[in-house]
């Protein structure tokens, strides 16, 4: 495989996870701004975190001055000048997808495809408040659709190794995201003062990674700021914990040193990382710092991004 | 034009043979029926993504060439014929180039004129004594057919540099089996579907010579910009091999190279479909960002098969076109089975002063334009626009040739009020390596106006399946 399909298909699988992710950050943050307030009790401020998990802050605050629920949602999800926008990844899921056709399966191409030519013609200014739900569930099944056409007809190559490490760093880094934008509510501490804003604080936090629900049938208790800590980074079950990304990201890197028979740099890192993510505890999180932890790790994923780009030549 | 010969009803009367039982569907089919059916089609095609980018204007979406679900049907007998006339002419004009760029015997025996040949910009001198394997130039070819009558086919032009539109003949058919399946199982209609296949089989056979290996072929694309940027992935796709572009490949030591994950990997047998201008900067246009510095000279040295190549355009030349049945005698033995249209090749004298005169009926092109553009249609012409081109014509006699107005045949498409015969033309594919090979079918271009007889997609022009009957 060329060294730039591998390139292209690492950043498609990222762009199609991200637009999932923005959907989803976007339903919570809607979600909260729906919730009764006092007068004075800014929720503009949860918009400016949804802006931080994303990722889109500082774009967001060059262009505008203060966060609100119209321009928040727009800018995220149609505004092509921000990288990370709906628009903006379903365009470049699109756009890589047509220029390495021949590493996808029909199937594979058809749902980028349709994505694309679908959210291409919405009119921004035709979607209304009752009709943002519809839409952010839209955008969460097509990657859906995706994904699964993906795993059930592409071969277990290196076009699915790519893939399927694109798709889990970019999950790791959102998780890792959400969690460090409202870890001050997350601290054992909280607990004993625990108002009823943290509490939809935290349901927020778990429904950002669709693990409301899972989470009592995991832990059988109410929201313990702690507990989701640890359910977001270390449970083995939890599909958007950075242990689970982890695991696959381990597989597909594994997969690729027997296929090319040559293990690097990006090996030992991502062993490194899930070596933690095994046998670490939340204690020992809390102990060394929440926030600490997250930061570290945001960067050492991201540095294995570079490494894997490095050890198959990504850019020639 | 009034009184064309009608694939399906001749020059009226009875429904000719090969169209017996097509039209006897088309017949109670209703009109809403066939429309919900093509705008079906359209759907597919933009689903497939069989779209082209238009150059540097991303916003505008990507276009389709519209595709008319009535298809074009040929006989089992007027394809044997046309294959073999098509066989005839790919080996000749292979043997032509191998002449021209070594011995030039065509020219010595004075059978064409020398600054035609020498002087021609489609003629690469680089290429000179080179020896590409099997001495093949063209291994890919589309061969332009017309028809005016029940047995009257021409040659309009033999494209043996580039040709392109295969793709659309596979998709064509692939697109018609999957809306109208019950027109096949009432009609025999021959596959084409190998096409990859024997592509493949051809580029295999054409690797460099003392290789002791599978031969690596890769497939060169100028980007996704491109307009045959479907048609070179889908090719690439169908053949399993790999789609690379300029940045993706080097000369490294004495080989060319693509840059893999893995590193860099050997290719052997690159199907280049970008032009000659653009291979290779070192050698042809210094400015190019889309070719391989070095590849020219390791072709040479043999190291790689570029397929088609360099200088395989000095066949489709239009100035050449006129001296191909020469060409044909010279190196066959025998007269073409397929003809030639008649063409007035500006640069003699007699030949000038009849097209200057009559202007108005003919239609000339430039020798070395392509698409449809710059040539004048005389009998659709304005006044005004046959004088300014009366001038171009003038001031450089030798860059134009003009032939008559064929009465180009009709085939019945579906258009806005209903069905209605809209003139074609016919392009079948021939591969050139260790034999000659064809697939029954072709790319069935239809001009959608009314009247009109430019077949180009640029220039409002369709497709539609090609079908071969079986006997």
């Amino acid at each position: 495989m060329l060294g730039r399909t591998a390139n292209d298909l690492y950043w498609l699988a990222r762009y199609v996870e991200r637009a999932e992710s923005m959907a989803r950050l976007i339903e919570v943050g809607y979600r909260i701004a729906l919730l009764p307030r006092d007068e004075d009790e800014g929720y503009n401020e949860e918009w400016r975190s949804t802006l931080a998990s994303a990722g889109c802050a500082e774009g967001y605050l060059a262009k505008y001055e203060t966060p609100n629920a119209r321009d928040v949602i727009n800018y995220l999800l149609f505004d092509s000048s921000n990288p990370s926008s709906v628009q903006s990844c379903l365009a470049a899921a699109r756009r890589n997808g047509r220029a390495q056709r021949t590493a996808l399966t029909r199937d594979m191409w058809v749902a980028l495809n349709d994505s694309w030519m679908e959210f291409s013609k919405i009119k921004p200014a035709d979607v209304t408040a009752n009709q943002l739900p519809d839409l952010l569930d839209w955008i969460r099944s097509r990657s859906a659709l995706f994904r699964g056409a993906m795993l059930n007809t592409i071969l277990r190559a290196d076009t699915y190794y790519f893939i399927q490490i694109g798709t889990f760093l970019e999950r790791a880094d959102n998780t890792a995201r959400i969690l460090d934008v409202k870890y001050f509510v997350l601290l054992p501490e909280i607990e004993m003062v625990g108002s009823s804003v943290d509490n939809v604080q935290w349901g927020a936090i778990l429904r950002s990674v669709s693990a409301h629900r899972s989470y009592r049938w995991v832990y059988k208790q109410n929201y313990r700021p702690w507990r989701i800590a640890e359910y977001l980074i270390f449970n083995r079950a939890m599909p958007r914990s950075l242990r689970a990304c982890y695991d696959l990201i381990n597989t597909s890197l594994d997969g690729l040193a027997q296929l090319c028979g040559a293990r690097h740099q990006c090996h030992d890192t991502s062993d490194e990382i899930r070596r933690f993510l095994c046998e670490g505890d939340i204690n020992a999180v809390f102990q060394s710092g929440l926030h600490e932890f997250l930061v570290d790790f945001i960067a050492k994923n991201n540095r294995l991004g570079h490494q894997v780009a490095e050890a198959y030549h990504f850019n020639g | 034009m009034s009184g064309a010969f009608d694939e399906m009803n001749g020059l009226g009367g009875e429904i000719r043979p090969p169209y017996r039982a097509f039209a006897e569907w088309l017949g109670v089919q209703k009109l809403d029926d066939l429309k919900r059916k093509a705008s079906e089609a359209e759907t597919l095609f933009r689903r497939t993504g069989i779209t082209f980018a238009v150059y540097g204007d991303e916003s505008a979406g990507e276009r389709l060439i519209p595709f008319d679900i009535i298809p074009r049907i040929i006989s089992a007998a007027e394809w044997k014929r046309l294959s073999i006339g098509i066989e005839q002419r790919v080996r000749a004009l292979n043997a032509f180039m191998y002449d021209i760029y070594h011995r030039q015997e065509i020219i010595k025996a004075g059978r064409i004129p020398e600054e035609l040949v020498i002087k021609n910009s489609a003629f690469v001198p680089e290429m000179i004594g080179a020896e590409p394997p099997r001495g093949i130039y063209s291994h890919v070819l589309g061969i332009d057919i017309v028809r005016t009558g029940e047995d009257e086919f021409y040659v309009l032009e033999d494209n043996t540099r580039t040709p392109s539109g295969v793709s659309y003949m596979l998709e064509n058919r692939e697109t018609m089996m999957h809306m109208f399946p019950d027109l096949f199982a009432k009609n025999r209609v021959a596959s084409v579907e190998n096409y990859p296949e024997f592509l493949l089989k051809t580029l295999e056979s054409v690797a460099p010579r003392d290789l002791n290996k599978e031969p690596t072929i890769a497939l060169l694309t100028p980007g996704p910009y491109n307009s045959a940027y479907f048609e070179h992935s889908f090719l690439a796709d169908q053949m399993g091999v790999e789609l690379v572009e300029g940045q993706d490949v080097i000369v490294l030591d004495g080989q060319l190279m693509m840059k893999t994950t893995l590193g860099p990997k050997q290719i052997d047998v690159l199907y280049r479909r970008i032009d000659d201008d653009f291979l290779d900067p070192l050698v042809f246009r210094p400015d190019s960002i889309l070719g391989i510095p070095g590849i020219f000279e390791l072709y040479r040295a043999g190291r790689v098969t570029i397929v088609n190549a360099p200088g395989a355009g000095i066949a489709d030349d239009k100035a050449i076109y006129s001296y191909i049945p020469e060409i044909i005698k010279f190196y066959t033995g025998r007269a073409p089975i397929l003809q030639n249209v008649p063409t007035y090749n500006c640069r003699k004298a007699d030949d000038y002063k009849y097209v200057l005169e009559n202007l108005e009926k003919l239609v000339v092109k430039e020798v070395h334009g392509s698409g449809g553009y710059g040539m004048l249609v005389g009998p659709t012409a304005s006044k005004a626009e046959i004088e300014a081109f009366r001038a171009k014509l003038k001031s450089q006699p030798e860059n134009y040739i003009a032939q008559p107005t064929l009465a180009l045949s009709t085939c019945p498409t579906l258009a806005e009020a209903g069905v209605a015969p809209r003139h074609l033309d016919l392009r079948p594919f021939a591969l050139f390596g260790d034999q000659v090979r064809l697939v029954p079918g072709g790319l069935t271009r239809v001009a959608l106006k009314e009247g009109s007889l430019v077949v180009n997609s640029s220039q409002g022009g369709g497709t539609k399946d090609t079908w071969v009957l079986k006997d």
